[in-house]
C-alpha cells in the first residue's frame, strides 16, 4: 500500500521581481509505502529540504510549487486548504528538523511542549495532556520524565533535546514522519541511541518515515528505500541493498567510491571531480555532466529522462536508457 | 630511523571556571589529562573521540596557542622549554595548522596570494619575485589554477577554500600540520578530493599530520596510529588497523560499533551505551567512563585504570590487567 505518493513536483524559488529563479526541486516522482522508510540522500543545496517543505506546505513566501501533485492517505495535499493542511500537519505527518533548538520554544518547560498539539488537535484536558506528555517522555526514553516535564531546554543536553523533538512529533500519532538530518548535531554513540529510537518507535507504532541526510551510511542503517538528489532532480531511486551493490546512476557510483570505508585501511579514495553545480545557473543537459566520467556527447545537450532500470529501481542517465 | 617530530608527555590542561552557586567558588575543566603520545616523520596520529573529550585542546597545545598546566612537548628530542628563542621560533614554523571552517579562517579583504604569501613575509624577508614564484608553486600543489592568485576568498567554493588554507599552512614548508576537523564542512562529493590531496601532499612533502575528525571510516583511512579520547584523557593508542578492526577498550569498542556502516549488508556488533557524556568539570572518580561502560566492575569506580600495553597497544581499562598490583 502507498501512504505517499509524488507524482512530478517542482518547487522554484523565485527572487524579488522574478529575475531569478532556482529550480530548487525538478520534476520529482517517489512513493513511501507503509511502514517504509525512504531515504532521500543529496548533498548540500541538492533540495532535500525543499522537497520536504512542499509536502507539509510550509514553504518560505519565495517558494513556489509550479506543478505536480502530492497524494496522501487517498488524497492530493495541494487541494487542501491552509487550515486543512494544518490539521494534516502535526497529526498525520510530523517532522523532525536538524536543529532541535529551533523546534523548542526557550520560554516553555518540556511537558507544555511536548502536550500542546495533544490540547491542540486532539483537545486533550491539561491535566491528561501531562499525563500522556510523561508517557511520550518515557517512550523517548528519558530517564525520570517526571521531573522533566517540569524543565526548560536549555536545562538538556543536546541528545535529550532531540528526543523531545522527537517525543512532539509522535505525540499525535502520526502516520508519517520526516527526519530532516535529525543526528547532524549529535555525537557518535548518542546518535547511535537516536536512531535506534526512531527505529524502535517506527516499529512499534507501524510508522512510515522519510530520512533526509547526506550521509550514506545512515541510508544503509536506517532505510529500506532511497532516493538519491543532484541539483534538484531525482536522479535515481531503488531499494537500498540494490543501490549499494549495483548503483546505475554514475553520481551515485560515484559517491558510493568516494566514501573512505573503516576495512579498506588507507586504501586510496576515488575522489569526484569538480564541484556541485550553482543552482542559478545549471549546466545543459544533465546537470551531473561536467563531472561524469561517462559522459556523451547527447548528455551535454539533453536532460536524460527516467528511465526503469528494474523492478522499483529508476535511474535518469542516457546510459540507463 | 630518526625520531619522533613532535612528542607529548603528560601534556594536561585545566581550564579555571566559575562554578557553582557563588561566583567566588572555581571549579577546574580538566580538559587533557596526562595525555602522551609520538608523531614520527612522514606519519599521521589521529585523534578521536566525542565532542568535548580534549582534542581541539590537545591540538591548541601542540600549536602554542595554550600553555600547558603540566607535562611538555618535545621538538625532535628537545623539550621545548629549554629551547632559546630562535628555536622556539624555529618549532612554531614547523608547526601549522589547517581547521575545520573555511570560511571563518581566511580573511575575506585579502587575495588569495596575499593570503598564502603573509606567513612567507612576515617569516622570511623575500622579494616579490621570489614571493610570487613561491605562491604559484603553493597553488599548484595544492591543485588551483595560477589565476586564483588575484581573486578573494567568497570567489571560491568551500573545498577550494580549503585548499587554499592547506597552501598557507604549508607556505614555510612546515613538518608537522595539525587538521582539526579539515573535511567535516564540506560537501560529500568534495571530502574525497581533499583527503586524497591531502594524503599526496603527505607522500610528496614527507609530512606529519595530528589528524582530528569525529568520522572514524575517514580517521581510519588517514592515520597510521589512532588515538581515542574520552573526558581529557587517552584511553587506546595503537596502530590504526589494529584498533580499528579489533578496539580492546570498551569505550572504543562502543565507539567504532556506532559508526554507521558503509553498506547495508555490513554487520556489525552494535553496542548502544546508557546514558550521556559527564561533564568534565566532575569526572567521576576512578575509570572515568564506568557509569556507561558495559563491563564495570566494583573496582572500576574506585581505581583509575594506567594505559598497560595489551594485543600490541596501549589501553587502559582493569579488563585487561591480568595480575592486579599490590598497593602499599
Ligand atoms: N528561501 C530560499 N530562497 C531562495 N532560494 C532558496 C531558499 N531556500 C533554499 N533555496 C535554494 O534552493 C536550493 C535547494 O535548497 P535546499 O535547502 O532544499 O537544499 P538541501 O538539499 O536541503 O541542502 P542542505 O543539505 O544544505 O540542507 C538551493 O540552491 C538553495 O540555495
Ligand atoms: N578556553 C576554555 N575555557 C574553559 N573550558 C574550555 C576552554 N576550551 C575548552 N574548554 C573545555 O575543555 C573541554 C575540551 O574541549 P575541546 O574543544 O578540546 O574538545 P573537542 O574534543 O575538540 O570537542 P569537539 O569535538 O566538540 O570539537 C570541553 O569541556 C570544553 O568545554
Ligand atoms: S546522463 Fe550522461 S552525464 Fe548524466 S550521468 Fe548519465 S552518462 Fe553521466
Ligand atoms: S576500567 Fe572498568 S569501567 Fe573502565 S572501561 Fe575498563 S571495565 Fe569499563
Ligand atoms: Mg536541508
Ligand atoms: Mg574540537
Amino acid at each position: 500500500m502507498k501512504l505517499l505518493e509524488l507524482r512530478h513536483l517542482s518547487t522554484h524559488y523565485v527572487s524579488a521581481r522574478g529575475a531569478r529563479v532556482t529550480r530548487a526541486v525538478d520534476d520529482v516522482s517517489l512513493t513511501v509505502g507503509e511502514g517504509e522508510t525512504l531515504g532521500i540522500v543529496g548533498e548540500s543545496g541538492s533540495g532535500k529540504t525543499t522537497l520536504a517543505l512542499s509536502l507539509l506546505r510550509l514553504l518560505p513566501p519565495a517558494a513556489r510549487i509550479v506543478s505536480g501533485e502530492i497524494w496522501f492517505e487517498g488524497e492530493d495535499l495541494l487541494t487542501k486548504s491552509h487550515r486543512e493542511m494544518r490539521r494534516v500537519r502535526g497529526k498525520r505527518i510530523a517532522m523532525i528538523l536538524q536543529d532541535p533548538l529551533a523546534s523548542l520554544n526557550p520560554l516553555f518547560t518540556v511537558g507544555d511542549q511536548v502536550a500542546e498539539p495533544l490540547r491542540v488537535h486532539e483537545g486533550a484536558s491539561r491535566g491528561s495532556a501531562w499525563a500522556r506528555a510523561r508517557e511520550l517522555l518515557r517512550a523517548v526514553r528519558i530517564a525520570a520524565p517526571e521531573t522533566r516535564v517540569r524543565e526548560y531546554p536549555h536545562q538538556l543536553s543536546g541528545g535529550m533535546r532531540q528526543r523531545i523533538v522527537g517525543a512532539i512529533a509522535i505525540s499525535c500519532g502520526p502516520r508519517l514522519l520526516i527526519a530532516d538530518e535529525p543526528t547532524t548535531s549529535l555525537d557518535l554513540t548518542i546518535q547511535a541511541q537516536y536512531l535506534q529510537l526512531l527505529r524502535d518507535l517506527q516499529r512499534d507504532r507501524g510508522l512510515s518515515m522519510i530520512f533526509i541526510t547526506h550521509n550514506l551510511g545512515i541510508v544503509a542503517r536506517m532505510c529500506d528505500h532511497v532516493a538519491v538528489m543532484y541539483a534538484g532532480r531525482l536522479v535515481e531511486a531503488g531499494p537500498v541493498a540494490r543501490i549499494f551493490s549495483s548503483a546505475a546512476h554514475p553520481y551515485t557510483q560515484a559517491l558510493l567510491e568516494s566514501i573512505p570505508r573503516m576495512a579498506d585501511g588507507r586504501k586510496r579514495l576515488t575522489a569526484i571531480d569538480g564541484q556541485p553545480p550553482d543552482p542559478v545557473a545549471l549546466p545543459p543537459g544533465c546537470a551531473f555532466h561536467p563531472r561524469c566520467p561517462k559522459v556523451l556527447d547527447r548528455c551535454r545537450k539533453e536532460a536524460p529522462p527516467e528511465v526503469r532500470v528494474a523492478a522499483s529501481h529508476t535511474s535518469r542517465c542516457w546510459l540507463a536508457s | 630511523m630518526a625520531g619522533p617530530v613532535v612528542e607529548a608527555l603528560h601534556l594536561t590542561k585545566h581550564f579555571p571556571v566559575r562554578g557553582g552557586f557563588l561566583a567566588r567558588e572555581t571549579a577546574v575543566v580538566r580538559a587533557v589529562d596526562e595525555v602522551s603520545f609520538s608523531i614520527e616523520p612522514g606519519r599521521t596520529l589521529g585523534l578521536v573521540g566525542e565532542s568535548g573529550c580534549g582534542k581541539t585542546t590537545t591540538a591548541k597545545l601542540v600549536l602554542l596557542l595554550e600553555q600547558p598546566t603540566a607535562g611538555m612537548i618535545r621538538f625532535e628530542g628537545r623539550d621545548l622549554q629549554t629551547l632559546d628563542r630562535t628555536m622556539l621560533h624555529g618549532y612554531r614554523r614547523s608547526v601549522q595548522a589547517v581547521f575545520q571552517d573555511p570560511f571563518a579562517s581566511l580573511n575575506p579583504r585579502m587575495r588569495v596570494d596575499q593570503i598564502i604569501a603573509e606567513p612567507l613575509v612576515t617569516h622570511e624577508r623575500l622579494g616579490s619575485g621570489e614571493v610570487a614564484k613561491r605562491v604559484a608553486r603553493l597553488l599548484e600543489l595544492v591543485g588551483l589554477p595560477d589565476r586564483s592568485a588575484d581573486l578573494f576568498p567568497h570567489e571560491f567554493s568551500g573545498g577550494q577554500r580549503q585548499r587554499i588554507a592547506i597552501a598557507r599552512s604549508l607556505a614555510l614548508s612546515p613538518k608537522l600540520v595539525v587538521l582539526d576537523e579539515p573535511v567535516s564542512a564540506l560537501d560529500v562529493s568534495i571530502r574525497a578530493q581533499i583527503l586524497n590531496l591531502l594524503r599526496d601532499l603527505q607522500a610528496q612533502l614527507g609530512l606529519s599530520y595530528l589528524f582530528i575528525a569525529h568520522d572514524l571510516a575517514a580517521v581510519a583511512h588517514m592515520s597510521h596510529t589512532i588515538a581515542v579520547m574520552y573526558l581529557g584523557r587517552i584511553v587506546e593508542i595503537g596502530d590504526a588497523a589494529t584498533v580499528a578492526a579489533t578496539p580492546k577498550h570498551p569505550y572504543t569498542q562502543a565507539l567504532f560499533s556506532a559508526a554507521l556502516p558503509s553498506h547495508p549488508g555490513e554487520k556489525r556488533e552494535e553496542i548502544i551505551l546508557a546514558g550521556e557524556v559527564p561533564s568534565p568539570l566532575a569526572p567521576p572518580a576512578g575509570c572515568r567512563f564506568h557509569p556507561r561502560c558495559p563491563h564495570a566492575m566494583e573496582r572500576c569506580g574506585r581505581e583509575e585504570p594506567t594505559l598497560l600495553r595489551e594485543a600490541g597497544r596501549l589501553v587502559a581499562c582493569h579488563l585487561y590487567e591480568g595480575v592486579i598490583p599490590a598497593r602499599s
